[in-house]
């Protein structure tokens, strides 16, 4: 195969990562926007989700496309959900102070791993996508379904920018975002916002965690990756700036894609972490992120 | 009926910083708390909104007592604040911020219309992110923000601090139809002019305490008790 469909292909495969990797980062970047923590667990309610996943199209007796459509729907919402109870039982105890909140996640973190362990046992299982249409270009064979994540992922995207700016909950959660006691004084229900925003986040989280596993297996200990790389997109795209975020994992995505199929994965992740040390270095405050 | 402050005592953490505060803020009045800086004028101000807690005392309003709830629940008791500093949602657009000051009654086109009457030149800025505007324009958005609320009482934190005077005579004038309109206002104010061009009452504040609470009818900038308290 020449060097431009090696090129389309290794964009495609890009495109896919990135857009994972949007929906994970922008849940990331959500939590740390509006409530000013750094959840170190973001990585195992995208592990929960693809676990949630395999249960659901296991038990699921229909067709593959229903089995996985129930999955899309049931995974985020138990993991949004679960994620709304540890904002209860940890990070509103702690008053979201941002250093104890970062041990607490870890903690958290190690608590969701094991416990999947625990439930789900150490092996990869796979789910079978919901189609198994293929498009075929002249020059190779491409999945229907991973063009269906990054439409997919797109979609969700554009309905959380509306959410955001649109509707009067988006409008709650900027004005907490900026100002949290002036919030208050406007009648916010702070604690409110902070557990709804953190199950959206972990929401997003599972989704691409759902989205991903009929690409990849679902396995108790693959929320290290999506965690590592989702903080490499929201330190360049700005901390908060959900443009950022999107912008971001585009760069990230479509490089991990090029430079892995024409050099190695590994090279990837070590350009990827010394562009991470040079934003922190000359923009602090990322490519779209305020000044502090 | 009225705001009724009784032996408010309060602080940040260990510190106390409000000593027995008694005070009383009348409908259609505008009651002015003076003092040194330090002295707790915006603590206290903080506290009725309830983003302080409250080390004891109590304080109502049209005979519901507010110490205790918690802060998201105080706006809606009709109790609006302006702080110090603005503290405007600044990445938000004007119209937005007037719609965050609005959630707690429902936003309805009267009360919007009526506060940009108030307010005219916000009308010709409402798509513009609020953090751009000028200081006189932030101000007017911070004030019209908080009428979103259609409060009953306005706490209005040094709000002409820092503007230029044909800013301060259309912030005033606002004050004044506020007054008219029967809202309870109190205001902190530094400046001695500000206090006698619009107060009806000054409570002057010592040590996290009101010392005396008079008239401004009669008073003038050379009045002693402005000496005393205020240090001007």
């Amino acid at each position: 195969m020449a060097f431009g469909p090696f090129l389309l292909l290794a964009l495609m495969e890009g495109l896919v990562t990135a857009a994972i990797l949007a929906l994970a980062a922008a849940g990331l970047s959500l939590v740390f926007g509006v409530m000013r923590v750094v959840n170190v667990a973001h990585g195992e309610f995208y592990m929960l989700g693809a676990v949630l996943a395999w249960a659901v199209t296991t038990m699921f007796p229909g067709p593959p496309a229903l089995a996985f459509l129930a999955a899309v729907i049931i995974a985020p919402l138990v993991v949004a959900a679960l994620a709304a109870a540890a904002d209860g039982l940890i990070l509103k105890r702690l008053n979201y102070d941002p250093e104890a909140t970062i041990v607490a996640t870890i903690g958290l973190l190690y608590i969701l791993q094991q416990a999947a362990l625990s439930l789900y046992g150490p092996n990869a299982n796979p789910v079978t996508a919901p189609f198994e249409w293929r498009i075929q270009l002249p020059w190779f064979g491409y999945s229907g379904y991973k063009l269906f994540v990054v439409a997919a992922a797109g979609l969700v995207l554009l309905a959380l920018w509306q959410f955001m700016t649109r509707t009067k909950a988006g409008l709650v959660m900027r004005a907490t975002q900026v100002d949290r006691s002036t919030a208050q004084a406007f009648g916010i229900n702070v604690d409110r916002v902070y557990m709804g925003t953190f199950a959206l986040g972990a929401g997003l989280a599972a989704l691409a965690g759902v989205l991903i596993v009929p690409i990849q297996q679902a396995q108790y200990l693959m929320g290290h990756d999506p965690l590592l790389l989702s903080f490499i997109v929201v330190i360049i795209g700005g901390l908060g700036s959900l443009r950022g975020t999107l912008i971001a994992a585009l760069i990230i995505g479509l490089s991990d894609g090029v430079i892995s199929m024409f050099f190695t994965p590994t090279l990837a992740k070590i350009l990827a972490t010394l562009l991470v040390a040079m934003v922190l270095v000359f923009r602090p405050q990322g490519l779209f992120g305020a000044k502090a | 009926m009225a705001l009724e402050v009784q032996g408010l005592t309060a602080g940040y953490g260990p510190v106390t910083v409000l000593r027995g505060v008694d005070f009383r803020a009348e409908p259609g009045q505008i009651s002015c708390l003076m003092g040194r800086n330090g002295v707790g004028k915006s603590t206290f101000l903080k506290v009725l909104m309830g983003l302080l807690p409250v080390a004891s005392g109590t304080f109502a309003l049209d005979g519901t007592p507010l110490h205790g709830l918690p802060a998201h629940d105080i706006p809606k008791q009709g109790i609006a604040y302006v702080p110090q500093g603005r503290r405007l949602f600044g990445p938000l657009t004007v119209a937005e911020n007037l719609a965050v000051g609005g959630l707690v009654r429902g936003n309805d086109s009267a009360t919007l219309d009526h506060v940009l009457t108030l307010f005219p030149r916000l009308r010709e800025r409402l798509t513009q992110t609020s953090g751009t505007l000028s200081g006189g324009e932030q101000q007017m958005l911070a004030i019209a923000r908080a009428l979103c609320l259609r409060p009953k009482v306005l706490l209005l934190d040094e709000p002409t601090e820092g503007l230029q005077p044909s800013m301060i005579a259309l912030i005033q004038d606002a004050i004044r139809s506020l007054r008219s309109e029967g809202v309870a206002v109190v205001l902190v104010e530094q400046r001695v002019d500000a206090v006698l061009n619009l107060a009806d009452r000054v409570a002057f504040m010592v040590a996290g305490r009101i010392e005396e609470t008079m008239p401004v009818k009669g008073l003038a900038p050379e009045t002693d008790v402005f000496r005393t308290y205020v240090g001007v």
